[in-house]
């Protein structure tokens, strides 16, 4: 979370909302105001209710397997096991709101989101079309979120 | 489903069926992907052969039973983890350099090994059929010991190889698309300093800036590229040309063919400087060890030579990683007289 503070700070990452209010904070505060989210337990994400069940299919395959006739890589193989996150680098996905893990992969597949790890990220959004992009954000909405 | 086919009939030469069209699309949708990341198209008479999913194992006409078995021969061979201090003794899983769950080409795909073995192997000097060589993987790549010959999960390894080659015909006589992981020609120079500087830039955000990769919760996300949680000195990926391939036919994860060859080969050289647990084959002394297996295997690695940057030796100590054994018993000739 810092460091997409950082990065709205810096303009790496652009958001209308967030880029104004991420100015406004100092070291300090970026600390403190991440260490309080990181305290709160973790809720289960919203937006993927009301998916069919071929779709939570599909998005159970994307972020377990993968498909790899078009080169998309299963999103645990950096997410980690139950997509909750792995090492510094790789967040917890599972859990996450389906309009957030849409709104970020639409983002990088346009190019408008590049402050991934050498475009880890990008390059594999970019060869996911939108049902994929749906499908996986949906799937993961209804999954566990990470513990810590 | 039938996904094999050479390429003349991806030409649309011949089309037998609404079954085979249907293959053949997939098919033809797997090879335009790899093309557009810069994979060489098949070439004429080469056999193309795009395995099922287990997506379509779901639809498949096979017995409950098989399909459970097959199942668990993928879970395997996907977290091999689960073994660990049994069969595995380090942080490998097979999948960690088969990608794609063993299916893709460029990726040292496992479907040739269920058509192509028995066979002669240099690297042991004999005929070995498929659990032999499976036994291969765990003896050196996973730094272990193999699970027994006819036992349930031996079996079931075999059954999801078996699988992956639906349809397949035996001992193809034509050569095998994607098959193995192909190095490109090797440049003059290799630079330890380069590859270090590469690694560090394009590999060490998931591998770890010492190659220690990571777990999570008794799984591993990034298999170890040296130390004692990596393959052993005995591993096919000690091999240059070897880790070179891997390299660039599949690195960074998911941006094949994005290093250029002289980068992929600076990294595997990198790498292969690194030390490791000792070959399974040691006889006690370095040299007799290296005399006895350079000509099939390590004229190929840095075993048994000195490192240019610190004057290491490499190879020479008894350190066997996580496991409390040499050598499994399994390893041994066979004379068939």
């Amino acid at each position: 979370m810092a460091k997409q503070l950082h990065d709205f700070q810096s303009g790496q990452r652009s958001n209308a909302t967030m880029m104004p209010f991420a100015q406004m904070l100092s070291e300090q505060q970026i600390v403190d105001v991440v260490a309080y989210y990181a305290s709160l337990p973790a809720t289960p994400g919203l937006g993927g209710e009301d998916a069919a069940e071929a779709t939570l299919k599909r998005g159970e395959q994307l972020a377990e397997r993968g498909d790899w006739s078009g080169y998309i890589v299963a999103c645990k193989s950096c997410h980690g096991p139950r997509n909750q996150g792995a090492g510094e680098v790789f967040p917890g996905i599972a859990g996450q709101h389906a309009g957030y893990i849409k709104a970020q992969l639409q983002a990088w597949k346009a190019g408008a989101r590049s402050n991934d790890t050498q475009d880890l990220m990008g390059s594999i959004a970019r060869r996911m079309g939108d049902d994929d992009i749906h499908a996986v954000a949906v799937w993961l909405a209804n999954q566990t979120p990470a513990t810590h | 489903m039938l996904r094999q086919s050479t390429y003349a009939v991806l030409c649309g030469i011949l089309l037998l069926s609404v079954n085979a069209a249907g293959a053949d699309e997939t098919t033809q949708e797997s090879i335009d992907t790899l093309a557009a990341l810069g994979y060489p198209t098949p070439t004429e008479n080469e056999l193309v052969h795009i395995p099922p999913t287990m997506e379509d194992l779901a639809e498949a006409k096979l017995h409950p039973q098989l399909k459970r078995v097959i199942r668990r021969g993928y879970d395997l061979f996907t977290n091999t983890q689960q073994l660990r201090g049994e069969n595995v003794f380090n942080n490998m899983n097979c999948s960690s350099c088969h990608l794609g769950a063993g299916r893709m080409p460029f990726s040292a795909p496992i479907w040739p090994a269920a058509v192509t073995l028995p066979d002669f192997r240099g690297k042991n000097a004999h005929v070995n059929n498929l659990e032999e060589r499976i036994a291969g993987c765990f003896t050196y790549s996973m730094n272990g010991i193999p699970p027994d010959y006819g036992s349930d999960n031996m079996l079931a390894l075999a059954a999801y190889h078996h699988w992956l080659a639906k349809g397949v015909a035996l001992y193809p006589q034509q050569a095998i698309y994607g098959r193995g992981f192909p190095a490109p020609d090797r440049p003059e120079e290799l630079s330890y300093a380069r590859g270090e500087a590469a690694f560090q830039v394009k590999c060490s955000v998931c591998h770890g800036a010492n190659g220690q990769g990571l777990r999570v919760d008794d799984q591993t996300v990034f298999p170890a590229t040296w130390g004692d949680s990596s393959y052993n000195w005995g591993a096919g990926m000690v091999r240059l040309f070897t880790a070179t391939g891997f390299i660039k036919n599949n690195m960074p994860l998911g941006q094949p063919n994005s290093l250029d060859d002289q980068e992929a080969w600076d990294i595997a050289y990198y790498m292969s400087s690194q030390e490791r647990p000792q070959d399974p084959r040691y006889t006690g002394d370095i040299k007799e060890t290296l005399e006895q297996t350079r000509e099939p295997f390590h004229k190929h690695s840095l075993y048994g030579q000195v490192r240019e940057t610190d004057g290491h030796l490499l190879g020479a100590h008894r350190n066997l990683g996580g496991k409390p054994f040499l050598k499994p018993d399994t390893v041994r000739a066979r004379t068939f007289e």
